[in-house]
């Protein structure tokens, strides 16, 4: 939880390239013909794979066994619209308004995964600057990491939620720290939507007058400092995964640029600098090691997707990032017992002297991160 | 720090140009001179600084530039500004070439620095995207007669393969009796000092110092000093300390080039094969004294008087009338400070001081967080600190009052010549 949560749609809304605009778009041209669209369990075909600006029409057809999804999407996977969970053997009428560019239409059979892709283009008027390619697929598979750790987060919550709500402590506290990885992992894009992060994510020094104490850390204080769960936390652990269900729904529409991937990896090491280096982001329960862990994973991600450009154009900022990531990764290690295990060390434990360790290589690590976006902008 | 006010590099800092008009924090100090005579501890002290030593020249250079380039460093012999940050740093690079490429990026920012510049592309311009080069604090405001100094502390030697330069002098300061040292406020493997006559400047030259830094090293303790309680120019009153006295009223003055050349300077006759690169040099100790303010407050004018061997008004020694009258050391008692540290009962022993009074706010139970972090040049800390501190140990009145709580010392390179010359070249350059 942190206080600042709109660098990440500011900075998308200027750089957004092929923006869809519900009304405002002017097309001439006459309304196209509707594309069919014949979604199956192994196939996703479509009648046309150029249409013309303007508002775009698709007949859907389920004739696979499993409910699916289909989605009209950006170069970088952003959903310009979407209709979800159309039922085997039924139909229905998805409609957009569309400007000039290419778009893939995608048939999420299941309603998971990549999906299956066709190419759409849009032709006509009010088409946009280009952007590089690499980076629209720099993006794109930002945005499916974000999605696949909202994916995986919600069967976790839900084994920390019925803990909880079985009045299982010990269960609840082993659940709890698991739980929010995946949050941890890519929280610049949860914070985007604003509203999602203060009701799930909130620690209770950051609480304005009046403003209702809800989401993990009223439970983890439960858990660690009360050691006792009743109707309200019950009802609050229902909440969280309400919650949590709409940041899952909603991580597909997030406005992401190469811009917003860089500074929310370095926003994601200003989280570790600022509240678990100092032990005040998990203060019941210590786990702040974990989130840690999840930020640096995240940033790592973030940086990884973009050091394609960002290596071309500053080869030397790469080679130093490369480098402090390892180091702070190696650093994190002595506190858990094995690479694939997320028990880290209980942060009361870690002495004064370590937590200056851990900080150092924090800023060594962040400070050539602040300049991650300007070298892929160049 | 406007390009009207910047100034030639080669200029002496005592023929800078007095400024259009005293800075703002000068006439503050000018103010507060005559309000806080006999104040209660607090500023008291940093308006007096003002008023001893700023008297007649008018607040003068004090909005200047010092010329960085030179046989020595800025910072030792140069007129004593009235601030302090000064910071300790740890390295964390195993590359020597990284850490040689820092030393020399953070040449290039002092040399802008304290030319009143901007580091890099300054505060305002270079990409929207990414975090400006200098951290704009320092924008507007004048060099403020920055100076800034570098040194290296004994456990630097035990990397990038220094073992044979570390030089014979720089030796490990031994536990002196009652030091009650704080690891987080002792050591460092190498340290900068920023002093100015806006604190403002000096924070900011530290700040970006450590920016640079991030990744090759770390701040490992910083110390602010927000009054001189020493001069080095002659002539001058001796600013006073925290408890209301002036002290080390016979300090070296830069002007003094024979006694510079004697007890402060490094040179061919220190020196061998291993650390010729300290010719010019000097070696540096710093140690946090906190002072037990609200005792000594509690303490009889005479007694005050009688530990130091001085009158409180004028700072004249037992029985003389002014402060820079010679001290006739046995009208003293045995204890008294001034005769235990005088040069005359040290076998001429002397050291350049440079210390600040600081006070960090106030301590869990309320008391002043306050002292004086001394900071005394030296040729040869052996022959310098080490026995006067012995001694002063054991013996000093003052220990009554005073406890050393960090405690660091540095072998001071000499000076960077030129705009090529960087920070620790002589140590560091195979062909220096």
């Amino acid at each position: 939880m942190r206080a600042v949560r709109l660098t990440v749609t500011a900075a998308a809304t200027a750089a957004t390239l092929t923006a869809l605009a519900a009304c405002t778009a002017k097309s001439d041209a006459k309304d196209g013909a509707a594309v069919q669209v014949t979604a199956a369990d192994s196939r996703c075909e479509t009648s046309s794979t150029s249409v013309p600006a303007g508002h775009v029409t698709l007949e859907i057809a389920n004739k696979g066994s499993k409910a699916t999804e289909v989605e009209i999407l950006f170069p970088d996977d952003r959903i310009v619209s979407e209709k979800e969970n159309i039922g085997p053997g039924t139909k229905y009428t998805l409609t957009a308004e569309v400007k000039a560019g290419s778009y893939e239409i995608a048939c999420r059979p299941g309603m998971k995964g990549h999906g299956i892709r066709q190419k759409l283009t849009v032709t006509g008027g009010g088409t946009s600057a280009e952007r590089d390619p690499k980076l629209d697929q720099a993006v794109a598979a930002y945005r499916q990491y974000a999605q696949d750790q909202a994916d995986r987060t919600l069967p976790l919550a839900e084994t920390f939620v019925k803990a909880v709500q079985d009045g299982d402590v010990a269960a609840a506290r082993k659940a709890y720290a698991p739980s929010r990885l995946g949050w941890e992992r890519t929280e610049p894009v949860a914070e985007s939507f604003g509203d999602i992060d203060p009701k799930v994510d909130i620690r209770k020094p950051d609480l304005e007058p009046g403003q209702k104490w809800t989401g993990w850390h009223r439970l983890e204080q439960a858990l660690w400092q009360k050691k006792s769960i009743g109707a309200e936390e019950k009802a609050l652990a229902g909440e969280l995964l309400t919650d949590l269900k709409d940041w899952k729904e909603r991580v597909g529409k997030a406005e992401i640029t190469p811009t917003s991937m860089a500074n929310g990896a370095k926003e994601l090491l200003d989280e570790v600098a600022k509240g678990k280096v100092t032990g005040e982001e998990e203060y019941y329960s210590h786990t702040d090691l974990v989130d840690f862990k999840g930020n640096v994973e995240g940033a790592q991600r973030a940086y990884e997707l973009l050091k394609p450009v960002a290596a071309e154009n500053d080869p030397a900022l790469a080679k130093e990032l490369d480098k402090q990531f390892a180091a702070l990764n190696t650093l994190l290690d002595k506190y858990r017992p094995s690479k694939d295990s997320y028990d880290f060390v209980s942060y009361d434990k870690v002495g004064e002297g370590q937590r200056k360790e851990l900080s150092d290589a924090v800023n060594a690590l962040a400070e050539p991160l602040s300049k991650l976006a300007a070298a892929v902008v160049k | 720090m406007t390009e009207t006010q910047e100034t030639e590099e080669t200029r002496e800092p005592q023929e800078s140009p007095a400024a259009g008009r005293p800075s703002r924090r000068a006439l503050i100090g000018w103010g507060g001179a005559g309000l806080a005579l006999g104040a209660a501890v607090g500023g008291g002290a940093a308006a007096m600084a003002h008023a001893g030593d700023d008297a007649e020249p008018a607040a003068a250079g004090t909005g200047g530039a010092v010329a960085f380039h030179g046989a020595h460093q800025a910072g030792i012999a140069t007129p004593v500004q009235d601030r302090l940050h000064f910071a300790a740093f740890d390295v964390k690079t195993g590359d020597r070439a990284e850490f040689v490429a820092m030393l020399k990026d953070w040449t290039e920012a002092a040399r802008r620095m304290t030319a009143g510049k901007p580091v890099g592309e300054g505060a305002f311009d270079g990409l929207a995207e990414a975090p400006p080069d200098d951290t704009g604090e320092a924008m507007g405001l004048k060099p403020s007669r920055l100076t800034l100094t570098i040194g290296f502390g004994p456990s630097l030697f035990d990397r990038f393969g220094l073992q044979d330069k570390r030089p014979a002098a720089l030796v490990d300061l031994p536990a002196f009796p009652g030091d009650n040292l704080e690891r987080t406020r002792t050591g460092g493997d190498l340290c900068v000092q920023a002093c100015a006559d806006d604190p403002q400047v000096a924070v900011h030259a530290i700040r970006n110092l450590a920016r640079i830094g991030f990744g090759k090293v770390a701040v490992r303790w910083s110390q602010l000093g927000f009054g001189k309680t020493s001069s080095t120019t002659p002539d001058a009153q001796t600013p006073r300390n925290l408890f209301g006295f002036k002290d080390g009223t016979r300090n070296i003055a830069g002007t003094e080039s024979g006694r510079l050349a004697k007890f402060v300077w490094v040179g061919d006759a220190d020196t061998g094969a291993k650390d010729a690169w300290m010719n010019g040099g000097s070696y540096l100790v710093a140690r946090r004294i906190r002072m037990n303010i609200e005792t000594w407050d509690r303490t009889s004018l005479q007694e005050q008087e009688d530990v130091f061997g001085r009158d409180k008004r004028e700072g004249a020694p037992v029985g003389k009338a002014k402060e820079h009258d010679e001290p006739f050391l046995k009208a003293m008692k045995p204890t008294a400070h001034v005769r235990l540290a005088h040069p005359d009962a040290n076998g001429g022993i002397t050291i350049l001081r440079r210390g600040y009074s600081f006070t960090d706010g106030t301590d869990g139970l309320g008391r002043l967080d306050a002292g004086l972090f001394f900071l005394a040049y030296q040729r040869d800390v052996r022959k310098g600190f080490i026995p006067l501190q012995r001694k002063l140990a054991a013996h000093d009145a003052l220990n009554e009052y005073i406890q050393h709580v960090g405690s660091a010392v540095f072998a001071v390179p000499p000076g960077v010549r030129d705009s090529a010359d960087w920070w620790g070249r002589t140590l560091f350059s195979e062909e220096a």
